[in-house]
């Protein structure tokens, strides 16, 4: 179980990686959310697998039952999962925005910011 | 007529046809979309669900709405606007922990009621408010993501001409 | 219940900022009082820490270790005081006529969210929460930079988004291992299991990977291009806020992790970091003296006193991590001043770029004077705070017989006194290109002359009376030092 999660995590790293390399926006931010889902697999994956019961006391006992989950991972993934879907809400919005206002995807063409210098020595003057 | 495989470009595509089906359906589904969010909300208590999610479901209906009529058609039936919706969910939410601290308990300490109704007892819980407030500010804040979409992508949608 | 009025004061003001989403001037009346509030609470703070030492409250009456925990030391303490009273100065500039930002609804909202995640973040006991405080602080910083809504802003908000998001990642990741391998978030108990020696060969990796994401956070060496790249396109007093507040929230973190919580990290850790401050401070030199807009100068001089602020950390040692301290503090003032000061250069000479001003040396002499002496103490000529934060941290590398990394910390020096002479010849001293008369007056420009003013007063303050400084961050460093001695 765990080597097929580590796989599962490699695997998922290694495409959000490829996307989010991509000069091409929305790749990039997509490629940067599955990194993210990589990262909270990892989160969970910290509190252990096995067979487990769900960490709810049932009623009339006092504490948790002999074999439940770790609740706190799954608290922590919960958190990171609601602080990345809005992060990704945000970038998605930002990147149709960019597109619609430099009429460009490509982060080679996006030079607002940081114009090309004309002059070898110089930077060029930011209007 | 090239297809663009942009992502980007798909809002515009869709805003430029009308949709016949979905502007009949839409008044009728708006309201069903937001009882369903609002059950989701209610059923939170005891049972999956709660305010994300329900919060979640109502954003589906305020989607669905700008996408057929155009943004100012969505925001004509929300209640507040985005940002108002989302200030004062986080604000309810935030609040919803201090009636504990009145009675000595931690703050977010959550208290129960039963009110009786007669024939039966209404479960009553300042986690409801926190859950109402949570509901509010996910509605409020990504809708205002998705009008900011909507908007970039197309400025006169069909919706907005009418 | 006073060491979470620093975090409460800044998030109500905040929602109420945001409610008030009609009224411009009820909105700015309420943004200055409550940074007024969050100034008196973060005084109030340091007094009682200063009497007691650490103030500490676990939320929701939960026991150690298992509740959210936050402390206040001298540390934390000292670092709110001084966000404190960066907010209120960058307000009362953001009320004038030299580059504001928009007011839109959403800036005093977001000033303030940033604000709380800052100080929260310099309050929080638990490494989990740490990471929610950097996600606000990202978020708020992004809402902050696109809410002008100009391409330049939007493109510099994308690059932003892009790299910190990763550094994010690593944050969680590291997180994560940590916790899977000790089963504590909080530091306390973080420091003492990270002891356990069966750890003594996985945990090193994961605090290295954690090292590794507060170093982009702060702007360290290899990564930090998000910030010159993103930081020139903010308006004056947003750019003196991010400028000062939030590279230093990477390197606090880094100073609480690695001075406190994993302080048994092997030492090919602290020297490799020592070696990426000197890149981190020549590189950080280096670019700024390509660059002619004052913003991305001054912006490249950002990474290079990162190197110096990291360079403490490197040293391990109570006196390195008090040099940090003071360093940091005298890094806040004086960086975020000079962005307002180059505000009002904009607003009275018409341009950031140095080769389209000029002649306000005749024209302005106040704000010649006042630029010149918050530019010496950033070079760190004496008697300023800049000589004294050098004077500490190249002693202690001294005293460790670190002989270059001391060296090339007083050589860049030299790089900074390089780009300040720069701008003093450009902007203050040559002609204006455009004739004597190019500098215009412009109406309303007290309030930013105030706030550079009060900025400047402490940072002379610190220069001309640095013993009680001094004294007071050696028993911070040695308090939070001591600390942990006493656990082992």
């Amino acid at each position: 179980m765990s080597l097929i999660l580590a796989l599962a995590i490699a695997l998922t790293v290694a495409a959000g990686v490829y996307l989010a390399l991509s000069r091409d926006l929305f790749r990039c931010i997509v490629g940067l959310a599955v990194l993210g889902s990589a990262v909270n697999l990892v989160v969970f994956a910290a509190g252990r697998f096995g067979p487990i019961q769900p960490p709810i006391v049932s009623a009339g006992a006092e504490k948790l039952a002999e074999h439940a989950a770790n609740p706190l991972p799954q608290a922590l993934v919960l958190t990171a999962i609601v602080i990345s879907f809005a992060l990704l809400c945000f970038s998605l919005v930002l990147g149709a925005r960019l597109r619609q206002q430099s009429g460009s995807d490509d982060s080679n063409q996006l030079r607002n910011a940081e114009p090309l210098p004309a002059d070898p020595v110089k930077p060029p003057v930011l209007d | 007529m090239k297809i663009s495989k942009n992502p980007f470009e798909l809002a515009p595509a869709i805003n430029n046809s009308r949709n016949l089906i979905l502007e009949q359906v839409m008044p009728l589904l708006y309201g069903v979309i937001l009882a369903a969010a609002v059950w989701i909300l209610w059923r939170g208590h005891h049972a999956p669900g709660g305010g994300f999610i329900g919060g979640l479901t109502a954003l589906a209906a305020t989607a669905a709405q700008a996408i057929v009529f155009g943004v100012p058609s969505a925001l004509r039936r929300m209640p507040l606007g985005p940002m108002p919706l989302a200030v004062t969910g986080v604000a309810l939410a935030l609040c919803s922990g201090l009636p504990a601290t009145w009675f000595g308990h931690p703050y977010l300490t959550h208290l129960w009621f039963d009110v009786p109704l007669g024939f039966t007892q209404l479960p009553l819980s300042t986690v409801l408010l926190f859950d109402i407030g949570v509901f509010c500010a996910v509605w409020g804040t990504l809708s205002g993501y998705i009008f900011a979409l909507l908007r970039g992508s197309d400025a006169t949608s069909p919706g907005e001409q009418s | 219940m006073l060491i979470l009025l620093p975090l409460l004061i800044p998030l109500a003001t905040a929602l109420l900022t945001a409610l008030l989403y009609r009224q411009v001037m009820g909105r700015r009346v309420v943004s200055l009082f409550g940074a007024g509030c969050f100034l008196v609470c973060a005084i109030l703070l340091l007094i009682d820490v200063e009497r007691v030492g650490r103030l500490s409250v676990a939320l929701g009456s939960w026991p150690l270790p298992y509740g959210i925990e936050f402390a206040a030391d001298r540390l934390s303490a000292a670092l709110v005081l001084i966000s404190a009273v960066l907010g209120v100065a960058v307000l009362w500039h953001q009320t004038s006529a030299a580059d504001p930002a928009p007011e839109t609804p959403l800036l005093h909202p977001l000033i303030h969210g940033l604000l709380a995640a800052v100080s929260a973040a310099f309050l929080t006991a638990d490494l989990f929460n740490l990471y929610v405080w950097f996600e606000l602080m990202l978020i708020a910083a992004l809402g902050l930079l696109v809410h002008g809504g100009e391409p330049r802003q939007l493109e510099a908000a994308f690059k932003y988004l892009a790299l910190n998001m990763v550094g994010t990642l690593l944050f969680l990741a590291a997180v994560a291992f940590i916790y899977g391998a000790t089963g504590q978030l909080n530091f306390t108990a973080l420091s003492a299991a990270a002891r356990r020696p069966e750890l003594a060969a996985a945990l090193p990796v994961y605090v290295t990977l954690l090292v590794l994401a507060f170093l982009l956070k702060a702007g360290a060496f290899p990564l930090f291009a998000w910030l010159p790249a993103s930081y020139h396109t903010l308006p004056a007093p947003v750019l003196a806020l991010f400028g000062g507040l939030l590279t230093k929230v990477g390197v606090y973190a880094l100073l609480r992790l690695l001075g406190q919580v994993f302080d048994a990290a092997p030492d090919l850790l602290f020297e490799g970091l020592g070696w990426l401050a000197l890149l981190t401070m020549l590189t950080g030199g280096l670019g700024a003296v390509y660059h002619w807009d004052l913003r991305r100068i001054l912006a490249f001089h950002i990474v290079s006193q990162i190197g110096y602020l990291l360079l403490g950390i490197a040293l391990a040692s109570a006196a390195g991590a008090a040099a940090t301290l003071f360093f940091t503090l005298h890094n806040i003032l004086a960086k975020a001043n000079l962005f307002l000061i180059a505000g009002l250069i904009w607003a009275l000479a018409g341009h950031y770029d140095l080769r389209r001003i000029g002649g306000l040396y005749l024209a302005r002499p106040g704000l010649a004077l006042l630029f010149l002496v918050v530019a010496f103490s950033l070079v760190g000529a004496p008697p300023s705070s800049g000589f004294w934060s050098k004077f500490l941290l190249v002693r202690e590398t001294f005293v460790q017989e670190h002989y270059v990394w001391g060296g090339v910390a007083l050589a860049v020096s030299l790089l900074t006194l390089y780009s300040m002479v720069k701008i003093w010849l450009e902007a203050f001293w040559k002609p204006h290109p455009e004739g004597p008369d190019s500098v215009v007056s412009v109406a309303n420009l007290a309030p930013a002359y105030a706030a550079a003013l009060l900025l400047a007063v402490l940072t002379l303050a610190m220069g001309f009376m640095p013993e009680p400084w001094v004294r007071y961050v050696e028993a911070a460093s040695y308090g939070f030092m001591d600390s942990q001695q006493a656990a082992l």
